[in-house]
């Protein structure tokens, strides 16, 4: 009975810690397989600059939503109305932009806060009453997409105003124009510098976190891992960054969205609101008895998965120009999918932000690729389907062989 | 009347860390009613559990003879059709199917998987004449008292064809009537010729019924004792349950007992559930600095209840009364407020509510008093990883990091994350809810030595444990309660296990 009690983390081996964080790994591994996978099929379209400001832009507010989605799949809940919320978001806003003619910088916050109305008046019922949240969203999956025909009257309506179609459609402006070396070839000099000095952080990030670690007997991963991790983000970074450079740029969304998922993961990992949120999803019991207030921390989640889905709403409203009644109808699902497919357990208390947004560009990719392969949507439906059920197998398998 | 209908010879099983049966040998004759008795955790529902199946053969040893032949039982449907039928404490009635549905549930009267309702309903009325229910068979069991349900189970035993009925502690829950009524009942089966072993608390009950009765202590038999050739008195029972020595389990300590921190005055509860009920009657206590309170009872005596009421008023409804630290009266309204007040408590069951098991000792450690390693909602990881591993070696808590999941560890070391979570929130008053129980001796004395240690740093400590011994061991005063009262208030000197289960049995038939 020897006590080890010392602080010193024996160091795990690289077999373990590969072992252990298999599902990580695994992750980023089946992204780029994937991507290389449809950049061969496609003949090198995938990778083309135009289709990479698509895919941004096509998949940015399924990415925004799974911000939200996780934390909520995480507190052990589910939200279905997202989708509903969209198209109602989309809605108010042609009302207002179009038919009362407010202007976007009005707009906009209103949007955000009716949204966070939304996400509350859901919330109550699920933290205070303590009705089952699948079907309180379902209700207000309903809820929602019917007071979104009632408001559009069954019709849609359009278009929308330059100033706000820029949340969508716009680009960072070239202001670093006089760097440029090749202008023949590049286009847009921002976009390379700004992806060449991310990347410079997050190497120089990372390595002075592992010197802190180091000195506070923190575990880290083994430097192998660490590094082959960052050279392949970096590569696909600075490949991505210099695609977008000979294009137009780095779209407003993929600005809006790395805002975002950089705050969603610092709230997650460092925050004392994050750290409640999984001890709540892993056993609501003890943390309520460990004082935390489980209720209105249920309800906050809520209240930020509405607004984040009423963002979410004003991008793609804005991208197709018009608000219809049958906006974002399945987007729920989508976004759900993402948070499983990126590891998120659906008893709760398990999850992460980055997988969660791997998980939604997989599911982005899967669908720009086959639609650029000419495969229909009964296929792709069917194809996601099995992709979904495979990650979750993984898992499955993973946990029960550990 | 000699015929041997059961006979287990050396059973011995054990749980990781804890020998829950040691060589336990049981004899129960054809057409009798068996006692078995002993105290919490003394071995008595293992053992019949070992006798059903629940436990199969394989994960015990020992051997087991009905009929005179060898048996080994891998389900409880190989110990059912041999008529062995257990009624467990928690009933196992499912509360919206009906009277009829719940005794022929996976026994169905049927061909080809098609119900036969009259036949089921003829059948269903017959049994509940036999046990003297007077129930339509189509009620459902959730609008029929507790009393009732008893009855219900035994009738769905009856349908089983049983020869040997076993009860664990059938009449806990029951008024007095239902008892009388449930024991009567037992006393015709057994002029049928049918055996039963009842497992109860409740001394004169067995008195009144038992043709023999076995006394289990600490996993091991200690006597079987025939009341037909001698009258058996409850001191006679009593000292057979408790009568061991104090050996040096205990860490030794010297009190030093300051001012009144915790008092708990004039506290009334009703039951959480059945929400007419009142759960908690009048209960006043006082916990002063240095101290080491127990609180004694049996199961459902209502000590968890205190607890938790008090402690944010996390059980119960309609909660009057007050509560005061250091004498003045503080607000416990909720856990956050409770914890603001300066009360900690560690729960009963530290799986389901005292930890988040899928995460590690560090996060665990800070959950309670998370503010105390942010600034401005921001976590401070230096700050975390310092105080975890200060709580780590103080409390010697056994992992190969701070990053280890709880779920892995073993009982006595989440009893210590546990622990440290409380501790890290500085409280004045801890309640241990019983902090030893599933944890293994060692283990147990490095937790008496911190509940010792924390004494000694002038905090009071309230400790509900169902094991005498621990209070004995621990305590410097000890409060008995039963069916929601305190019923004795014992100093260290007086207190005893004969005097606490004296305390118990009179109240109990008070009421």
């Amino acid at each position: 009975m020897v006590a080890d009690t010392s602080n010193q983390a024996n160091k795990p081996s690289i077999g373990d810690y590969l072992k252990n964080n298999i599902r990580e790994y695994g992750l980023l591994v089946a992204l780029v397989v994937i991507m290389l996978f449809f950049q061969f099929v496609t003949n090198g379209v995938l990778f083309r600059p135009v289709n990479i400001t698509n895919l941004v832009l096509q998949n940015s507010f399924i990415v925004i939503m799974a911000l939200g989605m996780l934390l909520i799949i995480v507190a052990g809940h589910i939200d279905l109305s997202v989708g509903s919320i969209v198209a109602f978001i989309g809605a108010i806003s042609a009302i207002m932009l179009v038919k009362w003619g407010l202007p976007a910088i009005v707009v906009i916050p209103a949007c955000l806060i009716v949204g966070g109305i939304m996400g509350a008046a859901q919330g109550y019922w699920v933290a205070y009453q303590k009705i089952p949240s699948f079907i309180v969203t379902l209700a207000g999956m309903l809820v929602f997409r019917g007071l979104t025909y009632v408001v559009l009257g069954g019709r849609p309506i359009g278009p929308f105003p330059k100033e706000f179609q820029l949340l969508s459609t716009g680009f960072v402006p070239d202001f670093l124009y006089f760097l440029n070396p090749k202008p023949d070839l590049i286009q847009n000099m921002v976009a390379l510098v700004a992806v060449l000095a991310l990347v410079g952080y997050a190497i120089y990030a990372g390595v002075r976190n592992r010197r802190v670690n180091e000195q506070h007997g923190s575990e880290n991963e083994p430097f192998v891992f660490f590094a082959i991790q960052m050279a392949v983000i970096a590569v696909v970074a600075l490949f991505i960054g210099y695609q977008l450079s000979t294009y137009r740029g780095l779209p407003n969304v993929l600005i809006a969205m790395g805002v975002l998922i950089a705050l969603y993961t610092f709230v997650t990992t460092r925050s004392t609101v994050g750290r409640r949120i999984y001890a709540m999803g892993g056993n609501v019991k003890a943390a309520k008895l460990s004082g935390i207030n489980t209720e209105r921390l249920t309800f906050y989640t809520f209240i930020n998965m509405g607004v984040l889905a009423a963002l979410a709403g004003m991008i793609i409203t804005a991208r197709l120009n018009s608000a219809t009644p049958k906006a974002g109808v399945g987007f729920e699902l989508d976004v759900i999918a993402a948070c499983f497919i990126g590891g998120a357990s659906a008893s709760g208390g398990v999850g992460k932000i980055t997988g969660a947004v791997i998980g939604a560009f997989i599911m982005g990719v899967m669908n720009n690729g086959m639609s650029i392969m000419g495969i229909g949507i009964d296929y792709q439906q069917l194809i996601k389907g099995l992709v979904l059920l495979a990650a979750v197998f993984f898992d499955v398998y993973n946990k029960n062989k550990g | 009347m000699d015929n041997i209908i059961l006979e287990m010879r050396g059973i011995t099983k054990t749980f990781p860390g804890v020998k829950a049966l040691d060589n336990v040998s049981f004899k129960v004759r054809e057409g009798e009613i068996h006692a078995l008795v002993g105290e919490n955790g003394a071995g008595k529902s293992t053992l019949m559990k070992v006798l059903s199946g629940v436990y199969p053969a394989g994960t015990y040893d020992g051997e087991i003879y009905y009929d005179g032949e060898p048996r080994r039982f891998s389900t409880i449907s190989d110990s059912e059709h041999l008529g062995i039928i257990i009624i467990h404490q928690e009933l196992a009635l499912v509360p919206l199917l009906s009277i009829a549905e719940n005794i022929f549930l996976g026994n169905e009267i049927a061909t080809n998987g098609v119900i036969h309702w009259p036949q089921t309903f003829a059948r269903t009325q017959e049994l509940l004449k036999k046990v003297g229910l007077s129930e339509p068979p189509a009620t459902l069991i959730t609008d029929i008292g507790v009393g009732k349900q008893q009855l219900v189970e035994i009738a769905k035993a009856l349908s089983k064809k049983v020869r040997l009925l076993i009860l664990d502690e059938p009449t806990a829950s029951l008024n007095e009537n239902d008892s009388d009524a449930l024991l009567k009942l037992l006393m015709e089966f057994r002029t049928q010729g049918m055996t039963s072993i009842i497992i109860s608390h409740k001394l004169n009950e067995i008195r009144k019924v038992a043709d023999q009765i076995t006394i289990l202590r600490d996993g091991g038999t200690v006597e079987t004792l025939d009341c037909q050739t001698e009258d058996i008195g409850e001191d006679r029972i009593i000292k057979g349950m408790v009568g061991r020595a104090m050996e040096d389990r205990y860490p030794p300590r010297e009190p030093k007992i300051g001012e009144t921190l915790l008092e708990v005055k004039n506290w009334n509860v009703f039951h959480q559930h059945h929400r007419d009920r009142q759960f908690l009657h009048d209960v006043n206590f006082t916990v002063r600095a240095g101290e080491v309170v127990g609180i004694a009872g049996l199961m459902g005596a209502g000590r968890t209840e205190t607890a938790m009421s008090i402690f944010g008023k996390s059980w119960g409804h309609k909660i009057t009364g007050d509560v005061l630290m250091r004498g003045k009266p503080v607000d416990v309204s909720t856990i956050p407020r409770a914890i603001d007040a300066g009360l900690a408590y560690v729960t009963e069951d530290r799986k389901q509510l005292g930890l988040v098991l899928i995460n590690n000792i560090k996060e665990n450690t800070t959950l309670s008093n998370l503010k105390a390693v942010a600034s401005n909602g921001v976590i401070d990881d230096r700050k975390e990883v310092k105080v975890a591993s200060d709580y780590r070696s103080k409390l010697r808590i056994r992992s190969h990091s701070i990053y280890q999941e709880t779920v892995n560890l073993s009982g006595g070391n989440q009893q210590k994350v546990v622990l440290s979570k409380w501790l890290f929130t500085n409280p004045e008053v801890l309640i241990l809810d019983e902090p030893t129980r599933g944890i293994d001796i060692g283990a147990k004395y490095e937790i008496y030595t911190i509940i010792n240690q924390l004494a000694a740093e002038g905090k009071g400590i309230l400790m509900i444990s169902s094991e005498m011994p621990e209070l004995l061991g621990t305590c410097d005063r000890i409060y008995v309660m039963n069916e929601g009262r305190i019923v004795a208030e014992l100093s260290k000197a007086e207190a005893s296990q004969e005097s606490i289960m004296r305390a118990i049995m009179r109240s109990g038939e008070k009421h």
